[in-house]
């Protein structure tokens, strides 16, 4: 399934397409943010300015999918989706390496690395030994 | 006196796997019956309120035209999901206060189980990109996502979801109503396999085609009415801060140990003139077991981390300090999207549970909705 780019969220994935992640920080309050939106979610004031973050952070929540619950993601069963905490703020959902039976837990460290399918690139992220 | 609104009536179809009938059908005999069980005459009932997911259900105009309603002063459609029912019954109590309207119909009507599954569509919005393409891609995961952290931050475990499942499935056995009936124990449940992991299958709702409805009249009018009124006593809806992009994005929440509940409980309380000590029975809506256990604390009905050490003493059932889901919940009667929530309510603070009827049932909490934003009411009887 292909992500639904739209105006907002151009510059996102074609950023991941060039393996670089690029968040929006608001050019009011400095914040930064996901995912890409016309106004900052914390002061509400719009313009924001693209800046490029180094991809590593925490597993803040994460689930493992034993059943897969739609027919793309059956050879794929079980694998880990998590919410990670990147080291500037801002929280992305992204699968996690390997299938979660060693390492992979809440507060786990993470680091980024960039799948590319066939017509866009996804981010997801590996446990730091 | 302020005028003061209450539900009077509540109705239902049977909950099935295949209905092979038109939502229109299903909304219009669910609300049908609601009036009749209030005893109020159709051409009484001058508003029609009810909500639905990426329209899988009929819009108000389209009840009111098969149910021949005369007039209608309030028609209210809205796109929302579990985190209507409360909110819709608070609004029609506040339209029926304000004279808007004398008697408002609350429904919920889907082929939720042989039409489109609101599990897992895939809802429109700008934060479905991030979600669909990785395999995140139904509530479920939302929910249980959420659920992980709380269980992390707690120190809760398996024994504390499945411990709500157990506590409601006893309460299922005797609802005929209840689409899984079947006892369920601990050792069943930790045997059976994860869905998506910390969920089983018996921590997740189950689907059904069906409807219901529940009616909101005056308090005055209601007590004329055939059965005792459940005091419409305070409601309350809230979206905490960045709510997100559409219903399952859930990126810029803070604190997933914590949903709506947590952001009204106080204003819930004041508005009723009660506080959680006061509280004899609640209704909480139950997508998943997880939020459950978030809803007894946010609504401070345990305290912090508390919640699952509480249902696995048997807190919550029928003979327990404050029975739960008195029904068997949607985890165990059937996912009709919290409006069989309202109607438990409705039929327990009335004392009409029949055999699932518990003793104290003068003050209830019930709840709509699971993460970042819901609804809640509390019903009274009527003193």
């Amino acid at each position: 399934m292909l992500p639904l780019v739209d105006l907002e969220s151009r510059g996102y994935w074609d950023a991941l397409r060039r393996h670089r992640i690029v968040l929006q920080r608001c050019d009011a309050c400095a914040r930064l943010r996901f995912p890409p939106m016309p106004g900052c979610p914390y002061c509400g004031r719009r313009g924001h300015t693209e800046v490029e973050v180094r991809g590593r952070g925490r597993i803040y929540a994460m689930v493992r999918v034993h059943r897969a619950l739609t027919p793309a993601m059956v050879g794929e069963v079980p694998y880990v989706v998590a919410v990670v905490e990147l080291d500037e703020g801002p929280r992305v959902i992204a699968r996690i390496d390997g299938d979660g039976s060693a390492g992979t837990h809440i507060d786990a460290a993470v680091s980024a690395r960039f799948v590319d399918h066939d017509d866009w690139t996804e981010l997801r992220f590996e446990v730091v030994a | 006196m302020t005028p003061r609104a209450a539900v009077t009536g509540v109705g239902y179809t049977a909950f099935t796997r295949r209905s092979e009938r038109s939502v229109l059908d299903l909304a219009a005999e669910a609300c049908a019956a609601a009036i009749e069980d209030a005893g109020l005459d159709r051409a009484e009932v001058d508003g029609v309120a009810s909500f639905m997911v990426m329209h899988d259900s009929v819009p108000c105009q389209a009840v009111a035209t098969v149910l021949g309603l005369p007039s209608q002063r309030l028609l209210l459609d809205v796109d929302l999901g579990g985190q209507a029912p409360c909110y819709l019954v608070g609004l029609a109590a506040a339209a029926v206060k304000a004279g808007m309207a004398r008697n408002v119909v609350v429904f919920r009507a889907m082929n939720g189980r042989s039409g489109g599954r609101v599990g897992t569509m895939q809802f429109d919005g700008m934060g479905a990109q991030y979600r669909y393409p990785l395999g995140y891609d139904a509530y479920l995961m939302y929910v249980a996502m959420w659920a992980s952290r709380f269980l992390y931050e707690t120190g809760g475990g398996p024994e504390d979801l499945g411990a709500v499942a157990i506590a409601q499935r006893a309460y299922a056995e005797r609802n005929a109503r209840a689409v899984r009936r079947e006892p369920l124990d601990l050792a069943a449940y930790l045997e059976a396999p994860y869905v998506v992991e910390p969920f089983r299958a018996a921590d997740c709702t189950i689907e059904v085609d069906g409807a219901c409805a529940v009616v909101v009249s005056s308090l005055d009018r209601a007590r004329d009415l055939r059965h005792p009124p459940a005091v419409v006593a305070a409601s309350a809806y809230r979206a905490g801060p960045r709510p997100g992009l559409d219903i399952g994005d859930h990126l810029l929440w803070g604190d997933y140990t914590r949903n709506y509940t947590s952001l009204l409980a106080a204003d819930l309380y004041e508005k009723a003139g009660v506080g959680p000590r006061d509280v004899q029975l609640a209704e909480i809506y139950d997508c998943f077991s997880s939020t459950v256990l978030i809803g007894l604390e946010g609504l401070g009905l345990c305290g912090r981390g508390e919640a699952g050490a509480f249902v696995r003493s048997g807190g919550t059932a029928a003979d327990g300090p404050l029975p739960v889901n008195t029904h068997g919940g949607l985890l165990a009667e059937g996912y009709l999207h919290g409006m069989n929530t309202v109607a438990e309510a409705a039929l327990q603070v009335q004392g009409r549970g029949g055999d699932r009827q518990v003793v104290r049932h003068d003050v209830c909490a019930v709840t709509s909705g699971a993460l970042m934003d819901g609804s809640a009411l509390i019903l009274t009887a009527d003193r």
